[in-house]
């Protein structure tokens, strides 16, 4: 390999912030933090991401469109590493991924982890409704569309939305 | 290295069957929140069996593949629980079934994420975060309907007789799962001591039992398991290799 390593991983990094999230395509992988590694075996180019909920579907097509994006790219030897552990968390998702969610109308997980206990009807997170940014919110479901969302909704402004849960 | 094996697909077989059965209730929940909630968990489940079976293929090597492994198994080759296998009944059973599995989940999980198999201990980190959402929801649903009206009490009570002889095989320790070093007379106190908490604020009722139903996690099965393979494994039996 003719080019310096360092410059090749700045290189995948940019290019890997291009693949988005098939299920929220305003985030990109690297929004969501879970893009964890990118390293160079020899000729090989290893990108190690992790699932942000383990039966998530969107994984199986992110590893995909890393692959393809790569490809597009000229780069050929690509593997894509899973790993589990550390396990993902809402802290690892950038602050510009939380702004974009917010302008793309869903509530962006709360900076600290408040509930996540197993403990029965314990308080409800406090969620700033992404429309009218009014408090007066109130969870309906903690599961929502996907693995990752709960659905709330706000009493000011009377709309539903979703709240991509601390995790 | 057999007995990690079974272990690993116990875990694996356990998983997914719940995850298959929950599946039933997509389309058919009481209400649309619910129902949303309960298929999340069944696709958590699923997340949590395809991890497993990914890992016990790699162990058998031999070609083996997470698919293989769940679609051209036969029923004496499934290590699940018996408790998983059994029908959702009404919404009283089904939810009872899912707050029992969670609450085990939860306690065996916080000791296999500490298990020198990294493999195992990383698989229960990851899923033990989903799981704490599996149990807040099951057991605040045991307290909503036990605690609810006549009827939905009567059908906790009945979903309690009904499941009863089916939750000690979870803390009876197969050979393989001795071999795995878990500490499962302290899961059963974890669990009790939950089971009973849930319960008292549900104004139920935690059985005293005399008979222990045994043998999933060696093969032998229920009934209701052949009729859920044969529904899951319909399609790669009769189309062979057929893919999406």
């Amino acid at each position: 390999m003719v080019e310096n390593e360092n410059i090749l991983i700045k290189k995948i990094w940019k290019i890997l912030a291009s693949v988005t999230d098939p299920e929220i395509p305003v985030l990109t992988i690297i929004d969501l933090g879970i893009v964890r590694d990118v390293v160079i075996n020899n000729e090989e180019i290893e990108v190690i991401i992790t699932p942000t909920y383990m039966g998530c579907p969107a994984m199986d097509m992110i590893s995909m469109n890393i692959k393809a994006a790569l490809f597009e790219q000229g780069y050929k030897n690509i593997s894509i590493k899973n790993i589990l552990s550390p396990a993902w968390t809402t802290d690892w998702m950038s602050e510009e991924g939380k702004q974009k969610l917010k302008a793309y109308g869903i509530a962006p997980p709360n900076p600290k982890q408040i509930v996540c206990t197993p403990n029965a009807f314990q308080e409800e997170e406090v969620v700033q409704c992404p429309k009218c940014n009014s408090y007066n919110t109130q969870l309906i479901s903690r599961f929502g569309s996907t693995a990752c969302k709960a659905l709330y909704k706000c009493y000011h402004c009377h709309e539903p939305f979703e709240y991509f849960k601390c995790h | 290295m057999q007995h990690l094996i079974n272990y690993t697909l116990h875990l694996a077989d356990t998983t997914l069957i719940l995850s298959q059965r929950n599946s039933e209730w997509c389309g058919h929940g009481p209400i649309l929140e619910q129902d949303i909630a309960l298929t999340n968990i069944s696709l958590d489940l699923l997340g949590q069996s395809r991890s497993f079976y990914q890992y016990a293929a790699e162990l058998i090597g031999n070609n083996a593949t997470e698919d293989s492994l769940a679609y051209l198994r036969n029923e004496r080759e499934f290590k699940n629980l018996l408790l998983v296998e059994l029908p959702n009944a009404d919404w009283a059973q089904t939810i009872l079934k899912q707050f029992y599995f969670s609450t085990y989940q939860l306690y065996l999980f916080q000791q296999l994420q500490q298990h020198n198999n990294a493999h195992l201990a990383a698989i229960a980190e990851k899923a033990i975060k989903e799981i704490m959402y599996h149990v807040r929801w099951s057991s605040e649903w045991v307290i909503r309907l036990g605690d609810g009206t006549t009827e939905s009490y009567e059908r906790m009570l009945h979903a309690i007789d009904e499941l009863k002889d089916y939750t000690n095989e979870m803390f009876i320790p197969t050979n393989y799962e001795t071999e795995m070093k878990i500490d499962f007379k302290l899961i059963q106190q974890q669990w009790n001591e939950k089971v009973n908490t849930i319960f008292e604020e549900a104004t139920l009722t935690f059985p005293n039992k005399t008979f222990s139903q045994t043998g999933g996690k060696t093969g032998t099965h229920t009934e209701h398991l052949g009729y859920i393979l044969a529904e899951m494994q319909y399609l790669q039996r009769s189309y062979p290799n057929a893919q999406w």
